[in-house]
């Protein structure tokens, strides 16, 4: 064992119960030692919750149904095509697009921890980085999504992609029937944040 | 580290926790408490690795009972500790040592609005040639060491396909013990779903894993 792991020293049991008290307690610390500015505090949760989310990666697949050549840029190197759309940067530095066919159907996790692609889809949904998603979907992946109300064929090939490393994925789901005459805005629109995980597919609109 | 953070393949956790419509935070505290993991992050005095690990090194029952911002505060707390940016005894009172000076917090608004949209690569340059390529076997290692890495469980000693080579990057290894980084090759490996679970999977389904070089061996 390492020293760092042995002086972790478990001092987070030191803090209030109430975890709101908790972060305040350590906030207002933090912010009297000057280790942290408090405006930034805000910038940072100011980002989260309006600069980065699942619109940008609905743009990124929208863009790769309507042009070829963009699809085929997005999959040979997807960290510099989603960057052409203007997202880029932490917990998407190295991104990797993977789309589905009829013969394949992608599902992203990270078993070790959370890793998520944080510039394209946000921060992660409470299900994601729950240990029952994280335990089970590497071991059954088809009860996984049949609890979010997908069932792919049983033909097709489930390949789910383990986020083990630094590498983010983006799951490019199957443009629906019907949706020849619709602009990139529509298309964005029918794209869920699921969709781009794998826990979910696009439907033809109307046809639910 | 053989932690409990290591979840693939468990079982018994019951149904996934959908709930619909689901906001970005679900309290003003939580999004506070990630906001100060990330300008923390900013002294340096830990490495992405190692702020890892130490939520991997959280006793099991907190784990498993904290929920994932507690768990981020958390290990604020213990990584600010060990790094004696603040004490216990600050931390128990929750108010600065009388002796304790004010320092300059080492990044601002635009400080963070500039950091954000570039990240922290982890890709590096390395001299030494990959000793694998797409399309070759691999076998992973069986047994790993008691600190940070990033071959799980079930998918050690097991033998998968090279699909994609993604360069020198840093070792989680040596960089979450504040040793280095000391690059190595990454390849993203696929694995047959029954190799790694049996007969209960899918014929023609697999799983693919991050690994880095040190962790594969020719098959």
């Amino acid at each position: 064992m390492t020293e760092l792991s042995h002086t972790h020293s478990h001092a987070h049991t030191l803090l209030p119960s109430d975890p709101a008290l908790r972060v305040k307690a350590i906030e207002s610390l933090l912010v009297e030692k000057g280790l942290v500015d408090p405006s930034a505090i805000d910038a940072v949760i100011d980002s989260f919750e309006n600069k980065i989310g699942p619109r940008n990666g609905a743009m990124v697949v929208a863009r790769s149904w309507t042009d070829p050549d963009y699809r085929t840029r997005l999959l040979d190197d997807a960290s510099a095509a989603i960057a052409e759309l203007g997202f880029s940067g932490m917990q998407g530095e190295h991104m990797v697009a993977v789309e589905n066919s009829a013969d394949r159907h992608n599902v992203v996790v990270c078993t070790l921890c959370s890793c998520y692609p944080w510039p394209v889809l946000g921060i992660p949904p409470v299900w994601y980085k729950s240990a029952t998603y994280r335990a089970r979907v590497v071991r059954d992946p088809r009860g996984v999504l049949a609890e979010f109300g997908v069932h792919i064929n049983s033909e097709t090939e489930i390949q789910v992609w383990d986020s083990t490393a630094e590498i983010r994925y983006l799951v490019i789901p199957e443009r629906p029937e019907g949706t020849d005459g619709m602009t990139e805005e529509e298309l964005a629109s029918l794209v869920s944040r699921d969709a781009m995980i794998g826990t979910g597919l696009v439907a033809t609109p109307g046809a639910e | 580290m053989d932690g409990i953070h290591d979840l693939g393949g468990m079982e018994g956790f019951g149904p996934i926790p959908i709930e619909e419509n689901e906001p970005i935070f679900h309290a003003d505290w939580e999004a506070r408490a990630m906001a100060l993991r990330m300008l923390m992050a900013f002294w340096g005095k830990w490495t992405l690795d190692a702020g890892r690990h130490s939520i991997e090194t959280l006793p099991p029952s907190d784990y498993l009972g904290l929920s994932y911002y507690e768990k981020w505060l958390a290990s604020l707390v213990n990584l600010s500790v060990t790094a004696n940016l603040i004490s216990k005894d600050e931390v128990a009172s929750g108010r600065a040592a009388p002796d304790a000076g004010k320092a300059t917090p080492p990044i601002d608004p635009d400080g963070w609005n500039q950091f954000l949209p570039r990240g922290r690569s982890t890709s590096r340059t390395i001299d030494t040639a990959p000793q694998f390529a797409v399309g070759d076997q691999v076998r992973t290692a069986e047994h790993m060491q008691s600190g940070p890495h990033r071959l799980p469980r079930y998918a050690r000693g097991h033998t998968g396909e090279i699909i994609l080579h993604h360069g020198g990057h840093v070792f989680p290894d040596t960089n979450g013990i504040l040793a280095g980084e000391h690059p190595q090759h990454l390849y993203t490996v696929r694995f047959a779903a029954r190799d790694l679970w049996g007969d209960e999977a899918a014929a023609q389904d697999t799983v693919t894993v991050d690994l880095w070089e040190g962790y594969l061996a020719r098959a």
